[in-house]
């Protein structure tokens, strides 16, 4: 740990249970659903349908998907933050700092860990901070229980915190509305690390922000995370942010992981014609060739279509993709891919889906 | 602290339109019309028998200067202005020499005390419940509550009054039903006093409360259910904020900033009920003087009347507008 | 529309509760086209009777049957009530629609005339205009009245749909090929706002309803006229109550809340079947 300004929090605080894996989050066959009934209508929305991956110590791990692919409900549902009509229907959520499923914990044992061990960085330019406080007193709500500080040292550990992301300490004096969207979103960052969590989920942290403002923001979020040494999940859409700060990337479609690899060999090499096709349509300076886009529109979640999710948009498609699911196999050290085109080791996934993760490589 | 001041401004402006366009109503009503009150007046006073012409003309020259109808329409226009100013207009007709202004003065602090206490109640209690029912969704207790409210609520002030009063008036009579005190007990800084003052005041701010609390209730319940979802709401809850601090810091406080606002726009509505109130129940504020000033065709005691309570209802509005800055620092930058 | 209105009935209680008030209001307002006695005449039967099987409401002191003088009562009021309604209607759809579409300062002045408005006590200025005009006061000039002093509340609720209307891609698209701002606001618009102005028709039914039956009682309007007011004036000018004749004011006043709880409950459901947000809530998903 570098040197801290702000003292550790008390060790008697920290739930160390000896991990199972190296893994900072362990997610296995997670399924949530929107259920709903309206006027007499009942419909399942299959937002996340079977995810199983693994995030792992001091590592940046982007997700990228268009939306509508189910990211912000993975998000969700990984940051036990579910409300009906969205209900969890199977798998599980570990995370490496826990001893059991982060679902199988008491709203007591929940609280404590909220913020202290797992936090949150949401798309900044909307209000997430209260507008009729000063932003003092969030960092009072959100952090002051867990520091175990007197006011006066907390206040003086939020200062030096601040200066260590470069931020000046009148910015706690403001309210909300008083600060552009990127200082929002800095403050917001601030606030989300203050506590040194092990875990930090991050939800478009950039979209909404111009891109001057992106650059200083993922750069102060990769620097933040680097000293921490916590581990993140990163989502967005955007392939080139997840080409600047991902360490591994995972590709969503329709609910499903469709691909996994390391960011460089993702972008390299893109095994699944989804991802072949997002990184394809980035723009490179000096590349004259045309970018096609996709025909057709993502599926309907309520009512996919059998087999592979993306066959009816897909140039290579063949009879075996209309017939059945592809299971999200492994086919080299660190490579996950779920499409029967990339590599004959895929075959058509079990009644659950991909196959469970076990030891993590 | 600019933002403020031009604020202030602009609601003071808004102040002096209303109370401009308010009088101008109340003048053209009684002086543009070709309704003459002096004649319907003389026409009432000498219905049954004979009068001497002379004795007439007397009384139309009298009526004609106590009701300020001297000159043509501008200088009426003018001298009726006057009267506003200085909140004089006139001895009144029916319980003459006694100024119009005296008579108002003695009814209004009555008027205000009812107004005040069942606002108040109606206002914080039904903010307070709708708050908690707006977050706490399943609770029973609040849930029948809001039934109840939702059922009393569209009942006019007049009809609620009413039935009130025939239920603790006259079906289980425990309460005085009319009268702001007992009628012998001398005026004072007295417990005796305050108590019958107390007892007389209890239905018709019942009356009041009864039909006030539900709307706030159910406004406020509509908030809050709309602000849960609110993103800094949300993400307290991923921050692990302690619950009543968010249900306080968070959502009440939001919540009642639009409320507060909703106060303002309903004085207007509120004064009617609280007059209306009074009616029924003969309690001495300006809604009682008010009805009987036009059975005894008081013309003056009418006019000042009305003038004065759109002024009070808009520097009501004023105060409650200029308290919303003070509770919302983004409406000190707008 | 209709499709809309089958689906509340069906699936919301409180519009189907507030369906089955009206209607049963409307069916006493039309029964008085068959009614027996005419509604001005009196002393036609014997008075003071109880209700019964003849009398299914009883009589007055006034020789009147209180069940037929009822159906003529709530016709009045009712119909009072949509006039002031639907006239107050047109200044609020004109004043909300042109202010929340044109901004600027043609909004900045709507909006100060509509707070100043929105401030005045209606009660003591509609005694004012009856002290002024006495014997000569008419409903029609009641009704006028009452419509100039309610529409600022509702004029408000408009303008904040048509504010947001104003930014929807399909009135950029109306203004580029050429119509015109009436054209717009009537066409484009209006169909958006006509469920709020629904909301706000029956609230405002029940104002003025409740505002009439106040002035009436205290006999402040033509008291000749038999409405639910009136009613109440005569009972209380033959001191009813304490003559034991409590029929005379139970039926005009149960009746008259039934409207009110009926309108009320319509109004309440339109207006949650509006709202988006409310409809996440209905769709299963209450915390």
């Amino acid at each position: 740990m570098t040197p801290a300004l702000d003292p550790d929090p008390s060790p008697a605080d920290r739930l160390r249970a000896a991990p199972q894996t190296t893994a900072a989050l362990a997610v296995d066959r997670l399924r949530a659903y929107y259920m709903t009934h309206y006027f007499g209508v009942e419909r399942e929305v299959r937002a996340v349908d079977d995810i199983s991956l693994a995030v792992r110590r001091n590592e940046i791990y982007g997700l990228a998907g268009e939306s509508s692919s189910g990211k912000t409900t993975f998000l969700k549902t990984v940051a036990a933050a579910v409300r009906p009509p969205l209900t969890v229907v199977g798998g599980s959520v570990r995370y490496g700092f826990l001893d059991r499923d982060i679902y199988a914990l008491s709203r007591a044992e929940l609280s404590a860990i909220r913020w202290r061990r797992l936090s949150y960085i949401t798309q900044g330019s909307m209000n997430v901070l209260n507008p009729v406080r000063r932003v003092r007193q969030s960092f009072v709500d959100f952090a002051f229980r867990h520091m175990g500080l007197g006011r006066r040292a907390f206040f003086a550990a939020v200062e030096a915190h601040l200066a260590r992301l470069h931020l000046a300490p009148n910015v706690l004096d403001a309210y909300p509305h008083e600060l552009s969207g990127g200082m929002k979103q800095r403050v917001t960052i601030a606030l989300a690390t203050i506590c040194r969590p092990e875990f930090i989920i991050a939800d478009e942290p950039t979209t909404a922000l111009d891109v001057v403002v992106q650059k200083d923001v993922l750069a102060m979020i990769r620097n933040a995370q680097r000293e921490i040494g916590s581990s993140m999940l990163f989502v967005t859409h955007d392939m080139t942010v997840h080409a600047n700060i991902a360490d591994r990337l995972g590709v969503m479609y329709a609910g499903r992981l469709v691909e996994e690899a390391s960011t460089a060999e993702m972008f390299a090499k893109p095994l699944h014609p989804y991802t072949a096709h997002l990184v394809a349509s980035l723009p490179k300076i000096g590349d004259p060739t045309r970018k096609e886009s996709l025909s057709g529109a993502p599926p309907n979640l309520a009512d996919p279509p059998t087999g592979c999710r993306f066959h009816l948009r897909c140039p290579l498609a063949m009879d075996v993709c209309r017939a059945a699911l592809p299971a999200l196999t492994t086919t080299a050290p660190g490579r996950r891919v779920a499409c029967y085109a990339a590599s004959p080791l895929v075959t058509p996934s079990a009644a659950g889906g991909a196959k469970s993760l076990g030891a993590i490589q | 602290m600019a933002g403020y001041a031009v604020y202030v401004l602009r609601r003071i402006g808004q102040f002096v339109l209303v109370v401009f366009v308010g009088i101008n109503i109340a003048f053209f009503v009684t002086h543009a019309t070709p309704i003459d009150p002096i004649t319907a007046a003389i026409a009432a006073a000498t219905r049954f028998s004979q009068a001497d012409p002379q004795a007439v003309q007397v009384t139309r020259e009298a009526l004609r200067e106590l009701y300020g109808l001297q000159g043509n329409l501008w200088q009426q226009y003018v001298a009726f202005w006057m009267r506003v100013a200085v909140a004089d207009f006139g001895p009144s007709l029916s319980a003459f020499p006694t100024p119009v202004s005296t008579l108002i003065w003695r009814a209004m602090p009555w008027t205000f005390g009812l107004l005040s206490i069942a606002t108040l109640i109606s206002w914080g209690l039904g903010n307070l419940l709708g708050g908690l029912a707006g977050y706490y969704r399943r609770n029973v207790p609040l849930k029948a509550f809001g039934v109840i409210a939702s059922g009393l609520q569209p009942i006019p002030n007049y009809v609620m009054a009413f039935v009130v009063l025939v239920l603790f008036g006259y079906v289980w009579p425990i309460l005085p039903i009319t009268g702001s005190a007992q009628i012998n007990l001398p005026q004072g800084w007295t417990l005796a006093y305050f108590h019958s003052v107390f007892q007389h005041a209890l239905l018709p701010v019942l009356s009041l409360v009864l039909v006030g609390t539900g709307a706030w209730f159910i406004g406020m319940r509509a908030l809050v259910s709309n602000i849960v979802t609110e993103d800094y709401v949300t993400y307290a809850e991923l921050g692990g904020v302690d619950r009543r601090r968010i249900l306080v810091s968070y959502v009440m406080r939001n919540a009642l900033l639009p409320q507060v606002t909703g106060l303002a726009l309903s004085l207007g509505l509120i004064f009617n009920g609280a007059v209306i109130t009074e009616v029924v129940f003969g309690y001495p504020g300006l809604g009682n003087l008010l009805i009987r000033a036009v059975y005894a065709g008081d013309y003056s005691l009418v006019i000042g009347i009305a003038s004065m309570s759109i002024i009070a209802v808009a520097f009501a509005a004023l105060v409650v507008d200029l308290i919303l800055p003070l509770l919302d620092p983004r409406v000190r930058a707008a | 529309m209709f499709r809309i209105v089958k689906d509340l009935v069906r699936y919301n209680r409180e519009f189907a509760l507030g369906a089955v008030l009206i209607l049963l209001v409307l069916a006493m307002s039309l029964a008085s086209f068959f009614s027996p006695y005419p509604a001005e005449m009196q002393y036609i039967v014997p008075f003071d009777s109880p209700p019964s099987w003849h009398y299914p409401f009883g009589t007055n002191s006034r020789g009147q049957d209180v069940f037929w003088q009822l159906t003529f009562a709530i016709r009045n009021s009712l119909a009072f009530g949509i006039v002031v309604a639907a006239l107050s209607r047109v200044v609020a759809l004109v004043v909300g629609l042109t202010s929340g579409y044109l901004g600027g300062i043609v909004d900045r002045a709507l909006m100060s005339i509509n707070d100043t408005f929105v401030v005045f006590p209606p009660f003591p200025i509609l005694v004012l205009v009856y002290f002024i005009f006495k014997d000569h006061m008419s409903w029609a000039l009641l009704a006028v009245a009452m419509a100039s002093l309610g529409w600022p509340y509702d004029a408000r609720l408009i303008r904040s749909v048509a504010l947001s209307l104003r930014t929807r891609e399909f009135t950029t698209q109306s203004l580029f090929s050429g119509m015109s701002t009436r054209q717009i606001l009537v066409e484009e618009h209006l169909p958006y706002v006509l469920p709020i102005v629904f909301a706000t028709t029956m609230n405002n039914i029940n104002w003025s309803i409740g505002l009439e039956v106040t002035l009436s009682v205290i006999g402040f309007t033509n008291i000749d006229t038999p409405t639910v007011g009136t009613m109440i004036y005569w009972a209380n000018q033959h001191t009813a109550l304490v003559a034991g004749v409590w029929w005379w004011i139970a039926f005009p006043v149960g009746l008259v809340i039934v409207t009110f709880i009926g309108l009320y409950l319509l109004s309440v459901s339109m207006n949650e079947y509006i709202d988006p947000r409310s409809r996440l809530s209905r769709i299963g998903g209450t915390a």
